[in-house]
This record gives structure tokens, sequence and C-alpha cells, in this order.
């Protein structure tokens, strides 16, 4: 590993105007680990006999390096610095007020993770024989049945890793019946223009062809255009896949005409969970003349969504399409003994293992996220079916709070009740030029994680908050406050808010430099100096 | 603000065609840009692709978002604008300059399904 000159190691000395002192003894760690890099310095020891017992004699030489790789060499003390000083930059649920419009940044209690941590359960090895892991089949079979009941749907599978996941695993099972039952040319999927992004991609994957069924004003589904689609294309519908409530945080009232319009021409109806959290408990996919869905646990059922994963996307249907789902699924024996009752001899299995082979889907590898569904399990445990019901209205609640107060400095394209997240269309007072963009970078300054911008793409300058039922008056309030305040300054001293942000480690990124020409390597970034 | 260019037809999802005889000059309008912000990349078809009016046949990639390009008309690619392969970001600086494919149009009669420039300026107002 090369050494670094200390002038390409960030300074160490304070900025001009910098009173504070500017944290510098942290600061040196904050460099990145290959800038802190020293030869020859390292935070390990191997035995004596290591390079004899560890030889790469045998491999082929093409396979062998011929040179070494370019690791960073510190001492472990550096490293632990390096990486705790790198997770204070970090900001999630944990930290503050997370109002990611679409996503669904609902807390994740610690409860989850106790269970999930419990020896029994983390221990489990995925090939181990089903009658040395009854409770973990069991959880496994309840999460299905919880889900099936949340979902008025009658089987789920849990094998999905995450949403999108959940929307390739549906649109498969969706395909599958069709080719089973009436073999024909249902092609094609009906997506709103407002849908999430994933909708249209998954189906494309899926080797399905998107047409896209247009909104009106207030966002809702034209279904009188979708009546007009459905006349000349209805023999090669496939399905359609909604969000209800809408990616505008509007609830479909018409969603009953469409559901039974579509199921007339011989499409299914796929529901996309990601907006489920406005209804949870109160309101069913399955009683609105839904087929197919998915769930995000990581939103609904509050599991983390951290680093990217893991996620978990399951997928249920309704009664009759069950033969279609992948494998493997937990299923329950001998309903009797599941009441409580002692199995019969101690040969009989009460959770089962099903590979069936009439369905051959199969969608990854063994069940899925089940570390995740322990937290989801968990969650549905903790709030019982009473608390279970309060999850959607307080969000709601929560939305249309925030959607009242901040109106008159915030557009707000779209009149009435939201459910469970407020879209604004920028500043109501446009004229110093600020944009969505620029509010949202201004909120790090104050703290805030930014909500969802320039997504739904029906407005110019989306900006898309979900507060979740989790967070209390006083958090709302002060956020609120700060909304207010951002829209002041936009007025009085555009330049700060266009300028933001001023008090993150890293000031305004120029994002279309990162788009052209990114530099993804440490190793590009010091060739590019 | 968004400036307007008459003697042009535009469609509702904001795409113009600059007629030269038998040839459209199709491309996005200057609200489109405005609307799309910095662009960062353009995907184009490839010259003797056919368009169809009303299907998509590129898309432009902005840094707030990703969108289809509808074509205005029918008819075969007879060039495309190469200089927004490295330089997307022309279509910001200027839209109606830099067209992005040029066609053999197919059926001149699909122009009367587009909008004039006082018909577009209207639609964008809403």
């Amino acid at each position: 590993m090369e050494e670094f000159t200390t002038s390409q190691i960030h300074s160490t000395l304070p900025l001009e105007g910098e009173r504070g002192g500017g944290l510098l003894g942290r600061r040196l760690y904050g460099n990145l680990i290959f800038e802190l890099s020293k030869k020859g310095r390292k935070g390990y020891s191997l035995p004596q006999d290591y390079d004899r017992t560890h030889t790469t004699a045998e491999l082929p030489a093409a396979l062998r390096r011929t040179e070494a790789a370019r690791l960073p060499e510190c001492d472990e003390l550096t490293v632990v610095r390096h990486y705790t000083n790198l997770s204070h930059n970090n900001f999630g649920v944990n930290d503050g007020f997370y109002p990611l419009g679409s996503c669904t940044m609902k807390y994740n209690p610690v409860i989850n993770e106790e269970i999930a941590a419990m020896r029994a359960f983390a221990a489990l090895h995925p090939l181990q024989p089903a009658e040395t892991c009854q409770g973990a089949l069991e959880v496994y079979y309840n999460l299905q049945q919880s889900l099936a009941e949340l979902a008025g749907l009658s089987e789920f599978t849990l094998n999905p890793c995450a949403g999108a996941h959940g929307e390739l695993t549906g649109l498969m099972v969706i395909r599958a019946y069709h080719e089973a039952t009436a073999p024909s040319h249902r092609t094609k999927v009906l997506i709103p223009d407002s849908a999430h992004g994933t909708n249209p991609a998954s189906a494309a994957v899926c080797g399905l062809e998107v047409v896209e069924v247009k909104s009106l004003p207030d966002g809702t589904v034209d279904v009188d255009h979708l009546r007009e689609l459905l006349s000349e294309i209805g023999p090669q519908v496939a399905a359609m896949m909604m969000t209800n409530p809408n990616t505008l945080g509007i609830f479909e009232p018409r969603v009953l005409e469409i559901t039974k319009m579509v199921h007339e021409a011989g499409g299914l109806m796929y529901y996309d969970g990601a907006n489920l959290n406005a209804l949870l408990g109160e309101c069913r996919p399955g009683d609105m003349g839904f087929d197919v869905m998915h769930i995000n646990l990581h939103k609904t059922f509050s599991t983390p969504h951290g680093g990217g994963g893991p996620g978990s996307g399951p997928v249920g249907v309704r009664k009759g399409l069950e033969q279609f789902l992948p494998t493997p699924r937990v299923v329950m024996e001998n309903k009797e003994i599941g009441k409580g009752e002692a199995p019969a001899s101690s040969n009989s299995l009460i959770f089962t293992i099903s590979h069936s082979q009439s369905a051959p889907l199969s969608v990854g590898s063994f069940f899925g996220n089940f570390g995740v569904m322990l937290k989801a399990y968990a969650y549905i445990l903790s709030l019982g079916r009473e608390h279970v019901k309060q999850v959607g209205p307080l969000a709601t609640l929560n939305a249309n709070y925030i959607k009242e107060r901040l109106r008159d400095d915030y557009l707000l394209p779209i009149q009435g009740l939201c459910k469970h997240e407020v879209v604004f269309d920028g500043l109501v007072d446009k004229s110093t030029g600020v944009t969505t963009m620029d509010v949202a970078k201004r909120l790090l300054d104050y703290g805030y994680h930014a909500p969802t911008i320039y997504f739904p793409l029906l407005f110019h300058e989306s900006l898309m908050i979900e507060p979740t039922e989790n967070e209390s008056k006083e958090t709302i309030d002060a956020f609120i406050d700060v909304m207010h305040r951002i829209a002041q300054e936009a007025k009085t001293d555009p330049e700060l808010v266009k300028t933001a942000p001023h008090n993150t480690p890293i000031g305004r990124v120029d994002d279309v430099l990162a788009a052209k020409q990114p530099v993804t390597t440490y190793w590009k970034s010091v060739e590019s100096r | 603000m968004a400036t307007f260019e008459s003697g042009l037809r535009y469609s509702e999802s904001h795409e113009y065609v600059r007629v030269e005889g038998e040839f459209g000059y199709i491309g996005i309008s200057d609200y489109a840009q405005h609307a799309l912000g910095n662009v960062v990349y353009v995907d184009m078809p490839e010259v003797d692709d056919e368009v169809t009016a009303g299907e998509e046949f590129g898309a432009v990639e902005s840094v707030k978002a990703a969108s289809d390009l509808i074509a205005p008309v029918s008819g075969t690619v007879v060039e495309v604008n190469e200089a927004l392969e490295d330089e997307p970001e022309l279509l910001n600086k200027d839209a109606f300059a830099n067209w992005i494919i040029k066609v053999q149009l197919s059926d001149p009669a699909e122009l009367d399904n587009l909008m004039d420039v006082e018909a577009y300026k209207a639609h964008c107002e809403n």
C-alpha cells in the first residue's frame, strides 16, 4: 500500500473562522481508510505457521495474484475510530425525524431485535431437519397466517427478499395462473402513470408489456381511460397493478369498480403493498378485490431498512391461486394439534416444509430472510389485534396535521384528506427561485432527514412527507416550525437555502458531475487527481 | 421561464417536430427541459429504426427523473443528434436548437393531431 503525504490528507488544522475548534481530533479519522494507511502497520497477528498452512502453491498460476491487493494498512484502534466516526455521519430513524415519503420509515422496536437475536432462532441452519426446529417453523407458519388475515387473502409465501422481488414473484404467479387456466396471450400489465417505478420495472423483468393508465387531475385513476383500454386490449391484459392509497397518498375511491372491470376482462388485480401502512388492520386489499399482493415487512411491519437490506417482501394470493405460489412453504399437518393438543406420537410433526412439485416456481434459496420475519412477527404480536388497527389512523392523522399546517407556505396541489403521506408541489412563493431540492438540502442543516423529492412525477416540484404513526405532536410541531422557517428564509435570504447544506460533513454535491462522471472507487479518485 | 417557438408542432408529452420537407426534427420543448432539470443522459434510437406516433423511442434522464420520449409522429430515423451522447446538457442550453432525432415522415397527416404553439402554451399553463 502506498503512503500518503499529509497534503493529500484532509486538513487537520482549523478552517478560517472556525472558532469552535472543529472537532479536529476526530476529523483526522474522518479521512478515508486508505488515507489513514501507513505501510507495515497492522492490527492482527497471525500464527507462526500461517504461511505454511495458507499456501496458494496448489492454485493454478492463472488464479494467483501477481501483485498484492492494495489494501489499507492500519492498526485496530485507527480502524475502530475511523468507522465509529463514519457512523456519526449517518442519519437513521434512531437519530431523528425521518419523513421520507413512500418509504414508511417507522421506528424499529428494540424487542424485535431481541427476539431475532435469540440463540434458538439465530443459530438455526436452513438445512436442519424439520423435527429439530418446530418452534421456528411455527413462527414462520403463524406469520404466513397473520399476513393472510391482515391482507384478507388466503395464503402467503415469505420467500421474496424485498418489495420489488415480491412484485416480480406476484407477477410470476399471475403469469403461471394464466398459462395454467386458459393459455392465451395475456402479456400486458396496466399500470397507473402515478405508480412506483418498480411496478413497470417488475413487469418488464417478468417479460410483460406495460400499458399506462392515465390519472385524473386529482391524482386518482382515470376510470374512463381504463375502460377504454380494456375495451381495446382486454383479452391481452394479464393484470393491473395498483397502489392504494396511491403514490399521492390518496385513497382510490373507485377501487371496487376498477377491480370489477379488470376481473370482467379476465385480468387479475395486483396490490402493491408499499402504502399498506395507511390501511393496516382497518381495510384489507383482499376485500377490495385484489388477487395478489406483496407486503414490505421493512415498511409496514417495522423491520429495518438499513444498509440496503435485508428486506422482506412476502406475497399473498386469494383463494384459488395458492398452488401457484413458490415453495418452500411451511404447512401445518394437523390443525387440531396446532391448537395446543400434544402430538399423537413423537413421530408426527406438526409443521413441515412443503416443496410441492406441482408449483415449480422458486424465487430464491431456502426460505427468505427469516431474521426479518421474526421481527415482523414480534411487531404483530406486540400490537395485537386491537392496536394494529390504530396504526393507519394515527399515520393518517399525522400526515393530515402536517398538510393543514404547511399549506400556507407549501403548494398543496390536491385538496381534501390524504392518507399516510402528503405531497406538496414546492413552495407557494417560487419568486426567488428556491426549489424543492433546496428546501430538502436546507432541512439537513436543521437535523432532519429530507422528505422524498421529485416523486411522484405528476408535479414538477414534488415534496412528499410521510411522518408515520410513531411521531409525537412535539416532534411534528418542531418539524413544521422548521419548514415555516425555511419558507421564510427562501424569501429573505434565498442564497442561504440555495447553497445548503452548510452544517453537514459534505456540502452541496454536484449531482450532474456525479451522474456523468462517477468516481466509484478510491483508486479512480487517486488517478483523477 | 420557459420559451416557446412558433412554427413547430407539439405533443401533449412535450415533444416537438420541426418539419422540413419530408423530414421531421424531433426534440423536447424548452418547457420540458425546464421541468426535467439538469439532463445527464439521452437514450436515443439508431439510424434506420422505425418510430411510431404515440410510442416510446428513447428516454431523457435528468438529476430528477428518467422520462420516456414519445414519438409525436411516425417515420424512419435518418439521423440522431450524436452531440447529445457526450453533451446531454445541450438540451438544457437550447432545447429547440438541439433536436434529438431526424425522421423521414411516413404519414405527414399525423401532424394535424399535434398542437401549434398557442395551443401548446395553453396546455403547459394547465
